[in-house]
């Protein structure tokens, strides 16, 4: 059986894995290993009037205990913001500081005020009940849409608003409303959401007084990118200086995109006390200080012609980003979310407002799919309540406003150019998985057993492979979106792949090998992938965005392709052939026309042992890099159907049967590629029904730990359908577009759809995110109650 | 967690003079609630007496009664060919506790001690007129349950075992809290000779409770239809982030409805 491309083989890494035998930061331990653990805040926003550490400091086993003051001092400077966005009135970005421990104000619950290190994690945790820390209590801001006429956060962000930022046509939008024959307006909120990686995050910091130089294991989705911020922007020292390395992680989702406080207070304070510190996060730490995802509220009108085409769309938007701006915080409403507002409709005219506002809550960053998700989710709820209020099946009222399969490349009227894509036939193909045509027999069925059964679909779009660098620079991005794969192949043709892309679930181990055994024709187990250490990879951006096979990859077949044409070279000179005349296949470089061929190995060993070499135009040696900048973002897109049943009684919602139909390009391991769909959807069944992070008015998470903040489990998740069409990425040789995102993308509105579907009957028409039983109780008694009027 | 002792008796009078020689000892049984309430340090006794070797685990049929040991793990009890027999309620209450791990470690007295208003045993015990055997005294189950996470316990009291009444019919159905699975509202009916018992858990704001409403309208009809004209009053009844007093009240009646389907 072929290992190569489109081999569903099993994950290389998963041995590992499956036996206990990963290596995760808290699993590496020093001798002389010191432990921190952090001084948070327990109130939403207060000043602080005083800290006394001395009875800390005292304390059995502490070795010290550091606070704002000493990190100013040093001159550290706090995780700086990677993205920004110019306001509607010109103004920049309001870009607060972020110390690493807090200075004069605390600013959420969580907020890391002291940092105490001791010989024993037990001895930090009972020295920092020490630490007395005096507060003058603020008003809490929670609530977003009053958060602009509340306490004042930080003194640089007037109103709360960190920004105030537009895309697309307002005049021509409002003129479309204005001349529509109908305006579907609508209210969607997009709930909060707790990232929770089964991993928490970690930091094993150390310094070496001879190289002057720190070295930190830390649990990151992109190592060089955290050696770059920390060492340049923070510490201010030679990025030389700073090794990252970022072992095995387990789930990042987003949350370990960023720079936090508490890896890089473990750095400082190595130096410090020159001894290596340990810090792990509890999951009660993790739900406080995590960067949280989404928290919305999108005020959208969508205009329609006589005909029910779309003809404007306009959405208003505030955000809530939290206490501080996280690194890709501004990103992700605007040019994640913005940028997708077209969906997978032709609509001749969009404008978008979007308000990032501050309140005393945890950051808020990208979480699996970022920005895109709630673009599609406010999209696909209109899409439904459009097709309702003009009286049309819901996949016919998509079907007329669908970007025809000619249009393509399609220029949106939001910055994005659609490469290619086919939406009438994942449409079809989904319907035909969940048999969509006999649904209202089921739903009589149901109705006879006192349930109530929904369908609901989503048609979606997403942007993956996030680039080019020269597009991100011009809308905002201070980094750089290529990625880089170096390919060492050893004397006896076995290869190392380096990537800066990193794993932590998504299984690079196995498909990065299965490219290299694809284009090079060497067994899989030849093939090694060395990932997440600043001192071993060239310098990357990590893992998010869905990027690492779309930007990553590429870069891989761009290194690939280096290493062939020298290995084409070699086999010419050994051969005694010109160059052009070398064909290689499966792993065999061959002399057109006649019956002279060498294996790979062959060609890698000749590369080691020269005594046969063409020196005159070729270095010794095989190893070959690359950096890859793509020329556009992929569009991955598709249709997901879900069915569900309500319980009247007790407003459960059962998600019975799913159905999804994806467009990821070429795929290099479907096996892989379903459980990234599988994962997906899983994530999206939890925030349409399930998660909810939850402030109080004072600003206290009651949501803080697994008895109040509800994961999917396996059993509340169907069996999922899932198939593929195909129309490759034209710009990529691998012809791929990513798939990590795309069901947590398409996911919610399926369900919330199906669920309003479900209640039709009685006449709801709304409902929002997580339909929880309680909530959906209440809705149906609610409608009786109007009924009974 | 803080530092703090450990012992491990064989037998309850070792484990009672093992806790009267510690100012603030703890009685440690499946340590399911007990060891995260430590590792959070929202408790920190001076000493645990593993209750674990005093051979409190026996389950057997008594004639009138089931008895079983108070160290018997849920597992233990969920799987166990006598209370299978005997109470299949039970079993399946056991069997719906927690997860597997929770299940192999929790224990029948730690549930009972503990009496969490959300904890799915508290309401077999009263709904199966139950006796708790302690180690000096037997209290009716009506008289053990005193209030939210409080029992008639005396400070270093030890539960040995309880004796369940077997029932003629019995079943328990729990509405799970979505998040802990926990009992958001769980609904324990037994049918007796002399009437029914309908224990409700999950639910009140003094922990478990019994619906004597209910209760004399399963006795004259056991059947769902004799719970139609009953209102359940939301007075006195936990309000929290999932569930309203309401909904609570809704749930009590349809689980009670299912109870007896
Ligand atoms: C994840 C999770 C899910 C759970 N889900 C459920 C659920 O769905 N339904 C449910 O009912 N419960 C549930 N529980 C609770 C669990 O089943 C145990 O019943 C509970 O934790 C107490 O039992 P234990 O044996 O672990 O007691 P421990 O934690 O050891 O002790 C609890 C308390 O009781 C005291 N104690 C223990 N035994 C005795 C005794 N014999 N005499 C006197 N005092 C005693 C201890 O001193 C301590 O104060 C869950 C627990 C967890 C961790």
């Amino acid at each position: 059986m072929s290992e190569g491309i489109g081999a569903s083989v099993l994950r290389k890494e998963d041995k590992k894995f499956l036996t206990g035998k990963g290596r995760y930061t808290d699993d590496i331990n020093r001798s002389g290993q010191t432990h921190a653990y952090f001084v948070r805040s327990d109130v939403a926003h207060a000043n602080i009037k005083s800290i006394d550490t001395k009875a800390a400091s005292a304390a059995s086993g502490v070795v010290a205990v550091y606070t704002g003051e000493d990190v100013a001092a040093d001159g550290i400077g706090g995780p700086i913001c990677g993205w920004v966005v110019p306001c509607r009135d010109g103004s920049p970005t309001k870009e607060p500081p972020h110390p690493i421990l807090a200075n004069g104000k605390v600013r959420y619950v969580g907020d890391h005020v002291a940092v105490v290190i001791a010989e024993t994690l037990a001895q930090a945790k009972s020295a920092a009940e020490l630490v007395e820390v005096e507060f003058e209590e603020l008003p809490a801001v929670v609530d977003l849409e009053s958060a602009s006429s509340s306490a004042e956060i930080h003194k640089e962000v007037p109103d709360n608003c960190y920004f105030d930022w537009e895309l697309g046509d307002e005049a021509s939008t409002d003129k479309a409303l204005e001349s529509a024959s109908r305006v579907v307006k609508l209210q969607v909120k997009n709930n909060r959401l707790v990232p929770n990686a089964m991993e928490p995050r970690a930091a094993l910091a150390e310094y070496d007084d001879v190289s002057e130089s720190y070295t930190l294991h830390t649990t990151s989705q992109n190592p060089q990118l955290t050696r770059l911020v920390i060492a340049a922007f923070m510490f201010q020292i030679p990025e030389s200086k700073l090794r990252v390395v970022a072992p095995d992680v387990g789930g990042g989702f987003g949350s370990k995109i960023y720079v936090y406080a508490e890896e890089a207070v473990c750095t400082w304070a190595s130096k410090k006390i020159n001894r290596p510190i340990k810090w792990t996060a509890d999951r009660t730490q993790a739900f406080l200080s995590d960067a949280h995802g989404r928290d919305h509220i999108n005020n959208v009108q969508l205009a329609l012609d006589d005909n029910n085409k779309i003809i404007g769309l306009r959405v208003d938007t505030i955000c809530n980003l939290g206490s501080y701006l996280s690194a890709f915080a501004v990103s992700v409403p605007t040019y994640l979310h913005g940028t997708l507002l077209s969906g997978v409709y032709d609509i001749p005219a969009i404008y978008t407002n979007v308000k990032g506002m501050a309140t005393t809550t945890a950051p808020v960053d990208a979480y699996r799919g970022a920005g895109r998700p709630e673009a599609t989710y406010l999209l696909e709820r209109t899409m439904d309540a459009a097709a309702r209020e003009v009286g049309m099946d819901p996949t016919e009222f998509r079907r007329l406003n669908f970007i025809p399969k000619d249009a393509f490349p399609y220029q949106t009227q939001v910055a994005l150019q659609y490469d290619t894509g086919d939406y009438e036939p994942q449409l079809d193909q989904a319907m035909e998985m969940i048999d969509y045509k006999n649904f209202e027999n089921r739903r009589s069925e149901a109705a006879k057993r006192g349930m109530y059964r929904g369908i609901g679909v989503s048609t979606y779009i997403e942007a993956c492979g996030i680039a080019p660098s020269a597009v991100a620079g011009a809308l905002g991005s201070r980094v750089g979106l290529y990625e880089s794969a170096s390919v060492r192949v050893d004397p006896t043709g076995t290869i190392t792949v380096f990537t800066g892309a990193h794993s932590h679930g998504q299984g690079h181990a196995t498909t990065f090998a299965q490219i290299v055994s694809e284009k090079l024709g060497v067994p899989l187990a030849n093939v090694d992938l060395i990932h997440g250490d600043s001192e071993k990879n060239s310098f990357g951006m990590g893992t998010y965005g869905s990027r690492s096979l779309a930007v990553g990859g590429a870069a891989l077949v761009k290194a690939l392709d280096k290493v062939i044409e020298k290995s084409k070279k070699i086999a010419a000179h050994l051969m005694e052939a010109s160059v052009e005349d070398v064909e290689f296949n499966e792993g065999k470089f061959a002399i057109a026309g006649t019956d002279k061929e060498k294996a790979f190995g062959e060609i890698a060993l000749a590369a080691y042992v020269p005594h046969n070499y063409p020196h005159e135009t070729l270095e010794p040696g095989l190893e070959e890099s690359a950096f890859y900048d793509p020329l556009n973002f992929t569009y991955p897109s598709g249709a997901h159907i879900a069915e569900v049943e309500v319980d009247p009684a007790t407003g459960v919602v059962e998600v019975v049967d799913w159905a999804a139909c994806d467009d990821f390009g070429n795929l290099i391991n479907p096996m892989i590629v379903e459980g990234q769909v599988h994962g997906g959807i899983a994530q999206g069944i939890g925030q349409a029904l399930l998660e909810n992070a939850h402030y109080d008015e004072n600003g206290q998470l009651l949501t803080a730990s697994y008895m109040d903040y509800c994961m999917p489990r396996a059993d509340d998740l169907p069996s999922f359908k899932v198939g593929y069409t195909n129309t490759p990425c034209t710009h990529n040789d691998l012809g791929v577009k990513g798939c990590g995102e795309a069901g947590a993308i398409a996911s919610p509105p399926a369900i919330i759809n199906a669920v309003i579907d479900a209640l039709s009957p009685l006449g709801i028409t709304d409902m929002s995110m997580p339909a929880t039983p309680l909530k959906v109780w209440k809705a149906i008694q609610d409608s009786q109650s109007v009924a009974a009027e | 967690m803080y530092s703090t002792k450990y012992v491990k008796p064989n037998s309850t009078s070792e484990a009672l003079e093992a806790i009267k020689s510690l100012n603030e000892g703890k009685f440690l049984a499946g340590g399911m609630t007990l060891i995260p309430t430590l590792k959070q340090r929202l408790a920190s006794p001076d000493g645990l007496v593993d209750i674990s070797g005093c051979k409190l685990d026996s389950i057997s049929d008594e004639g009138e009664t089931l008895r079983i040991g108070a160290m018997s793990r849920h597992v233990s009890v969920a799987e166990s060919a006598v209370v299978k027999k005997v109470i299949p309620a039970l079993a399946k209450l056991a069997e719906g506790i927690g997860d597997r791990q929770v299940r192999n470690r929790g224990t029948l007295g730690g549930s009972v001690a503990n009496n969490d208003p959300s904890a799915c045993y508290p309401s077999a015990v009263l709904a199966l007129k139950a006796t708790v055997h302690t180690n000096n005294r037997s209290l009716a189950a009506n008289d053990f349950f005193t209030g939210m996470f409080e029992t008639a316990l005396e400070e270093d009291e030890i539960i040995e075992s309880i004796s369940f009444s077997k029932p003629i019919n019995a079943n328990y159905i729990k509405f799970p809290n979505p998040a802990s699975r926990y009992a958001m509202v769980g609904v324990f009916v037994a049918q007796f000779d002399d009437g029914v018992r309908v224990a409700v858990t999950g639910a009140g704001e003094g922990g478990v409770f019994r619906h004597e409403e209910m209760e004399s309208a399963l006795s004259s009809n056991f059947s769902a239809d004799s719970l139609k004209s009953i209102n359940i009053a939301s007075d006195g009844l936990i309000s929290d982030l999932h569930a309203s007093s309401e909904y609570r009240a809704n749930l009590i009646k349809e689980m009670t409805k299912r109870a007896v389907a």
